[in-house]
């Protein structure tokens, strides 16, 4: 079986982030790193990959200036190799130019299935999956928390607000992971050694025969027009027990209607 | 001179950092309070490949050197594991170094993947209760019979020894009054810990509680000889060949500590807002960790400096035990910083520095004082006589 997981190379969200001024896009000049809701796509297929007894896991990356660090943790992972496209005119790409990009990348290695995280931790769009899926012109299922491939068909608990559907589903699909649902393995030493010498292939739109005017800022068909800092929260209230703090806090909560 | 970053190294930093993220300040200080052996950490380092790090490939470790034995423990200490975390494998890491260099490929082939691997744990007996750093006076002797050896003696100090399963344990095999130098006369041999003819008795002490060292005494404890490390008379010498590295180990140990006491005073000079701001705003808050930050750095250089020259093969002994001697300093130093900067709160168990302080302390009395540190650089280094 051959899984191709979608993965995402973004600045340390432990360190402030930082807005080019001119074109409200996210400044990804340094060290990127493995998304950490994609750290769950890449978990769920080694793990299929295991119970299926064999086959191989693929990742397929978009990032700018040849950034390979995060594939690497997802190499060290156990992954077996990857696919980075990089192109200064990719810089201010929308989703759906990266779906394109993505897709045209997934479509070299044939895969049984694709997966990805729900969405990204950095942009949040949480569509990229879904475009992929619709330029591939292949079936998807979101929020999977389960998966497990019967023969030609993969069999999902797709999580719902008040539980899961079953869905079943033939191969090749797309399915976006839910973070959380597995636990994502750590890179062992051994791991990250071998990591240094799995292939990555990296390719430019030229490439992968990518037309430079469906993507970059000059292809997005989303702009971010205005970007305003977030309001801080109030600060809550502080009860201080003078012995009918139980009956303070029971009266709050009633009021919020949550008991 | 190149100080650009060493991608390997990083990963390395990287790989440990997520390993012990999942051990928080709570796990240690639980750990320390009620004396328990932190075996989920230790598994969970073992399953990583980062025990094994410096033990050759062929018996399944990472093949790697010092240096990297040592940026693994830097950043275990420094995520707030401190000595509790450090000393539950420090052993593990090179430890065993002399059985792969001087004992039988039998012997390596049997204990070293078991080590490399974290299923065999190890510790290490050489101290004594009337031969501290004065080794040569050890008096826990070995007397051949047959083709064993009966061990009788006691050591101090002993880490980790009631989860152990061997000891690699320095004897006397002739009495330093028959010998013709005092280093003579001393064998490496691997004892079985588990014999009921070994009595272990945990020393309480004042931190690193989780992981215990014990009064180990060895009553008739019989060896065969196939357990020899190398040749009769010449464990003195096998042993000094670890003692460099392990003094690089420390130091690297001290620096994560000091990295960790740093980091936490920082934070609470940031956010403690006393007489309407914070208190890091007072130079008198903030020169101190300033200058411990200073030294904490300059003893990453030295002990890369150490490091490297041991894993090229070059002569490390001053080196190393600079390193040893200025790490356990700035880390006790910028421990004590820490707790000065919590004010009241630094006492309390909580805030865990008063556990790095606790621990930091011991690092400038083992594995060898600072004062015999002084000895051999007044000696060795400056050509002044020795004084002892």
């Amino acid at each position: 079986m051959k899984v191709v997981v979608c993965v995402k190379q973004i600045p340390d969200p432990a360190l402030p982030g930082e807005l080019n001024p001119t074109t409200n896009l996210l400044k990804r000049d340094g060290k990127l790193i493995l998304d950490e809701s994609d750290s769950y796509g890449v978990e769920m297929a080694l793990q299929l990959v295991e119970a299926a007894g064999g086959g191989e896991v693929s990742l397929v990356s978009m990032a700018p200036n040849n950034e390979m660090s995060g594939l690497r943790t997802a190499l060290a992972m156990g992954a077996d190799d990857a696919i980075l496209v990089s192109d200064e005119n990719l810089a201010g790409t929308d989703a759906l130019g990266t779906a394109k990009v993505l897709a045209a990348a997934i479509r070299r290695l044939s895969p049984d299935l694709i997966l990805a995280g729900v969405e990204s931790s950095d942009g949040y769009t949480g569509t990229v999956p879904e475009m992929v899926a619709g330029v591939l012109d292949l079936p998807s299922v979101t929020f999977a928390k389960q998966i497990s491939i019967d023969g030609d068909t993969v069999k999902v608990q797709r999580q719902t607000e008040a539980g899961y559907d079953d869905v079943e589903c033939k191969l090749p699909v797309l399915l976006s992971v839910t973070a959380g649902v597995v636990e994502p393995r750590y890179p062992s030493f051994k791991g990250i050694m071998a990591a240094k010498k799995k292939p990555v292939e990296a390719l430019d739109l030229q490439g992968l025969g990518i037309d430079l005017n469906t993507v970059g800022l000059v292809g997005a068909r989303q702009e971010t027009i205005r970007v305003t800092e977030a309001e801080e929260r109030e600060s809550g209230e502080i009860i201080v027990d003078d012995g009918d703090a139980h009956q303070r806090i029971a009266e709050f909560l009633g009021e919020l209607k949550v008991i | 001179m190149d100080f650009s970053k060493n991608e390997d190294h990083e990963a390395i930093r990287d790989g440990v950092r997520r390993v012990c993220a999942q051990f928080p300040d709570e796990y240690w200080r639980e750990k320390d309070d009620q004396h328990e052996f932190p075996w989920d950490f230790y598994s969970a380092m073992a399953e990583g490949g980062w025990i094994g790090i410096a033990i050759p490939e062929q018996y399944g470790g990472g093949g790697q050197g010092i240096t990297e034995a040592s940026i693994v423990l830097e950043e275990v200490a420094a995520s707030g594991a401190a000595m509790n975390g450090c000393s539950a494998m420090h052993l593990s890491m090179f430890g065993m170094e002399p059985i792969r260099k001087y004992g039988s490929p039998e012997l390596a082939n049997e204990i070293l993947p078991g080590v490399a691997n974290g299923t065999i744990h190890a510790a290490f007996g050489v101290t004594e209760p009337d031969a501290g750093t004065d080794t040569t006076s050890i008096r826990t002797r070995a007397e051949r019979d047959g083709d064993e050896y009966v061990v009788t003696g006691a050591k101090v100090w002993t880490t980790k020894a009631p989860y152990c399963d061997v000891c690699l344990l320095l004897v006397r095999t002739t009495p330093k009054e028959e010998c013709d130098g005092p280093t003579q006369g001393m064998t490496l041999l691997l004892v079985d810990l588990k014999d009921p003819a070994v009595d272990i008795t945990p020393i309480p002490k004042v931190g690193r509680n989780a992981v215990v060292s014990c009064e180990v005494r060895y009553d008739g404890l019989r060896v065969p000889v196939s357990r020899r490390v190398g040749e009769e008379g010449e464990g003195f010498r096998y042993i000094l060949d670890g003692l460099n590295p392990e003094r690089i180990l420390i130091s690297a140990e001290a620096l994560g500590i000091g990295r960790v006491a740093l980091k936490k005073a920082v934070d609470y000079a940031n956010s403690r807002v006393i007489f309407g701001r914070p208190i890091g705003q007072n130079q008198g808050i903030a020169f101190p960790l300033a200058d411990s930050h200073a030294r904490l750095q300059a003893v990453e250089l030295v002990i890369r400096e150490a490091s490297w020259r041991y894993d090229n093969g070059m002569d490390c002994g001053e080196q190393a035990n600079l390193a040893k001697y200025l790490a356990s300093e700035a880390a006790f130093e910028c421990a004590d910083r820490a707790m000065q900067t919590h004010g009241g709160f630094g006492y309390a168990k909580e805030y865990d520095v008063e556990r790095y302080w606790r621990e930091s302390r011991l690092m400038k009395i083992a594995p060898v004082s600072q004062e015999m540190v002084m000895n051999f650089v007044s000696s060795k280094v400056l050509g002044l006589p020795k004084s002892y």
